[in-house]
C-alpha cells in the first residue's frame, strides 16, 4: 500500500508525520520512506540514514550536430518550451527550458539533433534502522521537480508499505508525488491558512481520484474552522496532534516524535490501522 | 521602483504573516501573493477583486478516437507516460506536442488550456495582485511571472515606492520565477535542523540568480541554540539577520482575526516586524529613484 503524505500549506507537519508513522509501521511489516519533496528534502535530517547508493537524474537535452544541420528551423517549430531556436545559421538551446520531450531529435530531418544527459539532481538510497529510505534533491538553481520526483518513486517495492512524503502546495511536484497512492493523508493545522491550502489539497487528490483523511496537528491554536469543514466534506480526522512545545522542540533538534515521546507509537499504528480500513473498503467496493 | 521577495524554502515559516504586516507597514506599494498553488495573503488583506483574468497557458493533447489506427505509436514515444489506452491522462500530459507532430493519421489535436486565474484587488494597504492556480495544473512558474509583471504595471502607473511579494516555498519553478530579477530577498527561517537545512538551499538559489539575501529568524526562541547556528552561518557568509522574532500566539490569533500581526498586537512581535522594516526599507533605498 502506497501512503503519501501532502499538506497543501507549508510546515504543518508532513515530515513528522511520515517519519513517525515509518518508524511505528516497522518490524511489523517492510517499510519503505520516499522524501519526495525534493526541492527542500528534510526526512534524511530526522531518519539518519547510511546511504549506500546515489544515482544521477539525467534530463535528455538535444546535441545539435551542425556540421549536419541545414537551419531548416523544424526543430524551433516542434518545441513547445522554446527551449531551442534558429537565427540564420546558428542553432541556439537553452537547455534550462527544455523538458526533455524529445520531439526536436526524432523529427529533425537531417538526422543532426542527438540527446545527451543533464544532470538536475539526485537520488540517494539507503536504510535507517530497519526502514528502506530513499530520496532526491534538486540541484540548486534547476527549475524542474517531477523528473526527480519520477526517479525516487521508480523505487517503490509493491512489497509492503510505502510512505511518500510530498512538497508543499498542489502544483505539479504534488501532482507527480501523490499519484498512484492507495491513500493521501492531509496534514493541516487549525487556522484560517490551513484550512483555505487543505480545501485546495482536497481538490487536489478528489482530481486525482485518491481517498484522504486528515491529520490536524497543532490542534488548541487557532478555530474550529477545519473540524467544521472536515465533518461538513465527510473526511475523517484520523490523528490529533497538539501544540506543544516539547513536540516543537524535539523537531528543532530532529529527533522523530516516536523517539522522542515513545508513547506516540501506539497512535500511529492506529492510524495506520485507519489508513488501511479506508483502502481496503474502497478496493472492495471497486471490485463489487 | 524596488521589488522585495520573502522566501523560506521550508514552508510554514511565516512568510505570509509577515508580508501581511509588511504590507501595513510600508506605504505607497503594490502587494503580490507569488504563491499561485497555495495562496494566503488574502486572507490577511480582505481584498475587492477589481479585475478577475482567465490565465491559459500550456497545451493538452486530445486523440479523436474516430481517426485514431490504434498504432500505438504515440504512447510508445511519450516520455511523460500520459497516453494508455490511446487516451491521454491531461493530468500527466506535459503538452509537449510530440504526439501531435508524429501521428501518422493526424488524430491528435492540442487544445488550449485554461491553467488558472489571476486578480487584481484593492486592498486598504493598496493594490494586491493574486492568482489561483487551477487544481492539478501546471505552469505555475508562468503565472507567478504574470503576476509579478502586473504588479510592476500598477507599480509604474501609479508611481508605486515598493513592490513587495509573498514567494512560495520550496527552491524550483516557481521560486526561481519569483525572485529573478528582484532587488532584495528576505529568507524566513525557523530554528529547526530542517529550518537551517532548507535555508541553505535557498540561499544558494538567491547567489545563483545574483539577488542578494537577507534573513529573518521566525520563533527564534523556540531553540535559540539553533538561532545561534544560523547567525552563525550568516555572518560567514556575509548575510545579515534583519529581524529575530520570537514565538507567541498573537500570530496566529491574528491569522484567526484576518489582519496583520501588527494591527493585532503592539507587543514584542509587532515592535521586531517595525524594526525589521526600518532596515528592509533602508536598505532598499528610495523607490522612485528606481
Amino acid at each position: 500500500m502506497i501512503i503519501s503524505i501532502a499538506s497543501g500549506k507549508g510546515g504543518t507537519g508532513k515530515t513528522l508525520v511520515a517519519t513517525s508513522l515509518a518508524l511505528s509501521l516497522k518490524g511489523r511489516q517492510k517499510v519503505q520512506l520516499l522524501d519526495c519533496d525534493v526541492e527542500e528534502p528534510n526526512d534524511h535530517i530526522l531518519m539518519k540514514p547510511e546511504f549506500t547508493g546515489s544515482e544521477s537524474v539525467l534530463i535528455p537535452v538535444p546535441k545539435v550536430d551542425e556540421s549536419r544541420c541545414t537551419y531548416c528551423g523544424k526543430c524551433a517549430q516542434v518545441c513547445a518550451y522554446h527551449a531551442i531556436a534558429v537565427l540564420g545559421e546558428h542553432v541556439l538551446t537553452f537547455h534550462q527550458l527544455c523538458h526533455g520531450c524529445g520531439a526536436c531529435s526524432y523529427l529533425c530531418p537531417e538526422k543532426a539533433i542527438s540527446e545527451e544527459g543533464r544532470e538536475i539532481g539526485i537520488i540517494e538510497t539507503g536504510q535507517s534502522d530497519g526502514v528502506a529510505f530513499i530520496h532526491g534533491k534538486l540541484t540548486v538553481g534547476e527549475a524542474l521537480a517531477p523528473p526527480v520526483i519520477r526517479k525516487v518513486k521508480d523505487k517503490v517495492n509493491h512489497d509492503g508499505t510505502v510512505i511518500i512524503d510530498v512538497s508543499p502546495g498542489t502544483s505539479c511536484p504534488v501532482v507527480e508525488a501523490i499519484k498512484g497512492s492507495d491513500f493521501c493523508l492531509l496534514v493541516t493545522e487549525p487556522t484560517p491558512f490551513g484550512l483555505n491550502d487543505l480545501i485546495l489539497a482536497v481538490e487536489t487528490v478528489r482530481e486525482l481520484g485518491i481517498p484522504c483523511g486528515v491529520v490536524l496537528n497543532r490542534a488548541g491554536v487557532g478555530d474550529a474552522g477545519v473540524e467544521e469543514y472536515c465533518r461538513k466534506e465527510n473526511i475523517p480526522v484520523l490523528l490529533t496532534i497538539p501544540l506543544d512545545t516539547e513536540i516543537a522542540r524535539l523537531y528543532s533538534r530532529g529527533t522523530t516524535l516516536v523517539e522522542g515521546m515513545p508513547e506516540w507509537k501506539e497512535r500511529f499504528v492506529a492510524l495506520f490501522d485507519g489508513i488501511r480500513e479506508i483502502a481496503n473498503e474502497r478496493v472492495s467496493r471497486i471490485k463489487w | 521602483m524596488r521589488e522585495l521577495v520573502v522566501l523560506s524554502g521550508k514552508g510554514g515559516t511565516g512568510k505570509t504573516s509577515i508580508v501581511g504586516s509588511l504590507a501595513a507597514l510600508a506605504q505607497n506599494k503594490v502587494l503580490a501573493d507569488c504563491d499561485v498553488d497555495a495562496a494566503d495573503l488574502h486572507l490577511l488583506l480582505s481584498p475587492t477583486v477589481r479585475e478577475n483574468n482567465e490565465f491559459w497557458s500550456g497545451q493538452v493533447a486530445v486523440i479523436d478516437e474516430n481517426k485514431c489506427t490504434l498504432c500505438g505509436l504515440c504512447q510508445d514515444m511519450c516520455r511523460f507516460h500520459a497516453i494508455s489506452d490511446f487516451k491521454v491522462d491531461p493530468i500527466s500530459c506535459e503538452g509537449c506536442g510530440f504526439c501531435f507532430h508524429i501521428c501518422p493519421v493526424e488524430a491528435i489535436t492540442m487544445k488550449e488550456n485554461l491553467a488558472g486565474r489571476w486578480f487584481i484587488s484593492d486592498t486598504k494597504y493598496g493594490p494586491l495582485v493574486h492568482a489561483k492556480l487551477g487544481i492539478a495544473q501546471e505552469n505555475s512558474g508562468k503565472l507567478v511571472a504574470l503576476v509579478r509583471q502586473q504588479a510592476r504595471q500598477i507599480a509604474e502607473k501609479e508611481g508605486k515606492d515598493f513592490i513587495i511579494s509573498d514567494g512560495p516555498p520550496g527552491i524550483g519553478c516557481p521560486v526561481i520565477s519569483s525572485l529573478s530579477g528582484a532587488n532584495l530577498a528576505l529568507l524566513v527561517t525557523e530554528p529547526t535542523l530542517s529550518g537551517i537545512h532548507d535555508l541553505e538551499r535557498v540561499l544558494g538559489v538567491c547567489q545563483h540568480f545574483g539577488v542578494p539575501p537577507l534573513v529573518c529568524i521566525n520563533k527564534y526562541d523556540i531553540n535559540e541554540e539553533n538561532s545561534r547556528q544560523i547567525e552563525r552561518h550568516c555572518l560567514s557568509h556575509g548575510v545579515k539577520v534583519a529581524g529575530e522574532i520570537p514565538f507567541d500566539n498573537v500570530v496566529s490569533e491574528s491569522i484567526v482575526r484576518g489582519v496583520p500581526v501588527v494591527e493585532y498586537s503592539s507587543g514584542r512581535v509587532t515592535r521586531e516586524i517595525e524594526r525589521m522594516w526600518r532596515m528592509l526599507s533602508g536598505m532598499l533605498g528610495n523607490g522612485s529613484k528606481g
